[in-house]
């Protein structure tokens, strides 16, 4: 089935299982993002610690590509340096804007190249980067404080 | 004037017009209303909004891009002042569109665009335009989309706006019986084809409109997913987003089947 290159296992996990998904009391920044083209919406949590991601922390309504999107994205992000988090975020927008060319690199990625077949799907792409456009926003806030 | 009534009656909303005239009032110079709800499928009983709307001097202006493509609309009967529909929800092209207005008001409305072929004579420091319908249509016309326009209209008007309505609203009663027989689903919108047409927007339990939608999608069903271009109405409506399903000429009660049948193969997918 055609739909099955777009809905991983990894993705409808994710989504019926999200990671991190409760706000944290304390923050370095938070934001709050929305789709305007289809209402989905995100608030976003983070800390940075001597320059490493000590926590991400969400909530939010949307699709499953959006949840589970973000959902991997702390997973991936929580514990590592801004850098090499920036590298991650890098990778995955870059394999958004693929049209399918390219797989994803899945030493970098791990879970998150289970999107791959998002860009195919022009209409998905803004679910899928929802929550990582919310990270990098968040991530330069708290550094600018920092 | 765009309130709906405040009671969360699943399956009942309608316009309340029991305070039309604290609403319209004389200080009201436009009153512009959707003919039937491109979410809900409910058709607005227009006729003591019409008169409530010229009693106090007002103008009024129909939204009609449900309801002229779906069932017989005649502008005197209504009493209306301006209408206005879309090509591309009448079988036509997209980017073109009809608006009908009174001589009259039309003769009073100055033009709002400028260009070749809407001027009665032009001099260094004045102007005067051309009667309508020429003086709101300057420049190089939108000839291949009005022309295509012109044949859907023709197309539609020789099967029939009655026989096209009769047909829609024997698939839209088929639909609401079939839908509200699934587990979870919600119908937002009348439950019977009183005063309804063949849009119906509805939920499904958890599973989001824009999973449901590429699902569908994928078993070569199109919907519409989102808040419709009415993110007030859904919010007021106490959901995200809901996933419309809307029915034409020609669409057949097997269509509706194939319809339900992917809806319960989704909720198992997503489930």
């Amino acid at each position: 089935m055609q739909l099955d290159n777009l809905y991983q296992e990894v993705i409808l996990d994710h989504y019926k299982n999200p990671q991190n998904k409760k706000l944290s009391a304390t923050y370095d920044a938070q934001v709050h993002h929305v789709n305007p083209s289809c209402g989905d919406e995100i608030d976003l949590n983070v800390t940075i610690k001597n320059g490493e991601v000590s926590a991400i922390t969400w909530d939010g309504v949307g699709c499953s590509i959006s949840q589970a999107s973000v959902s991997v994205l702390t997973d991936l992000l929580i514990g590592k340096s801004i850098s090499d988090a920036y590298r991650v975020f890098d990778e995955f927008v870059a394999l958004m804007q693929s049209k399918g060319a390219v797989t994803g690199d899945e030493d970098l990625l791990e879970d998150a190249v289970a999107f791959a077949g998002v860009s195919k799907y022009p209409a998905r792409i803004k679910c899928a980067l929802l929550g990582w456009m919310a990270f990098k926003d968040a991530s330069v806030q708290a550094q600018s404080k920092g | 004037m765009a309130t709906t009534s405040s009671a969360h009656r699943c399956g009942s909303e309608s316009l309340d017009l029991s305070n039309i005239d604290s609403i319209i009032t004389t200080k009201t110079k436009i009153v512009a209303l959707t003919h039937q709800s491109n979410v809900l499928g409910t058709i607005v009983p227009l006729e003591d909004l019409v008169k409530r709307t010229h009693d106090v001097g007002a103008v009024f202006i129909l939204d009609a891009c449900q309801s002229v493509p779906h069932m017989p609309v005649n502008v005197a009967d209504l009493d209306i002042d301006f209408l206005a529909f879309s090509g591309h929800k009448a079988v036509g092209p997209t980017g073109v569109g009809v608006l009908w207005g009174r001589a009259n008001l039309l003769e009073e409305l100055p033009p709002f665009l400028f260009g070749g072929s809407m001027i009665e004579s032009v001099t260094m420091t004045e102007a005067t335009w051309a009667p309508a319908p020429r003086k709101f249509e300057p420049g190089v016309p939108n000839m291949a989309q009005i022309v295509g326009l012109g044949v859907a209209l023709k197309y539609l008007t020789k099967i029939g706006m009655g026989a096209i309505h009769k047909h829609e609203i024997e698939l839209t009663k088929y639909a609401l019986d079939a839908m509200s027989g699934i587990d979870s689903l919600r119908i937002l919108g009348p439950l019977n084809t009183d005063m309804r047409g063949g849009a119906v927007s509805f939920t499904l339990g958890e599973i989001h409109p824009h999973d449901l939608g590429q699902f569908l999608d994928d078993a070569g069903i199109a919907v519409r997913t989102g808040h419709h271009c009415a993110w007030p109405l859904t919010r007021k409506m106490g959901v995200a987003a809901t996933t419309r399903a809307s029915f034409y000429l020609y669409n057949t009660t097997e269509d509706i089947d194939q319809l339900c049948e992917s809806i319960l193969a989704a909720q198992k997918y997503f489930g």
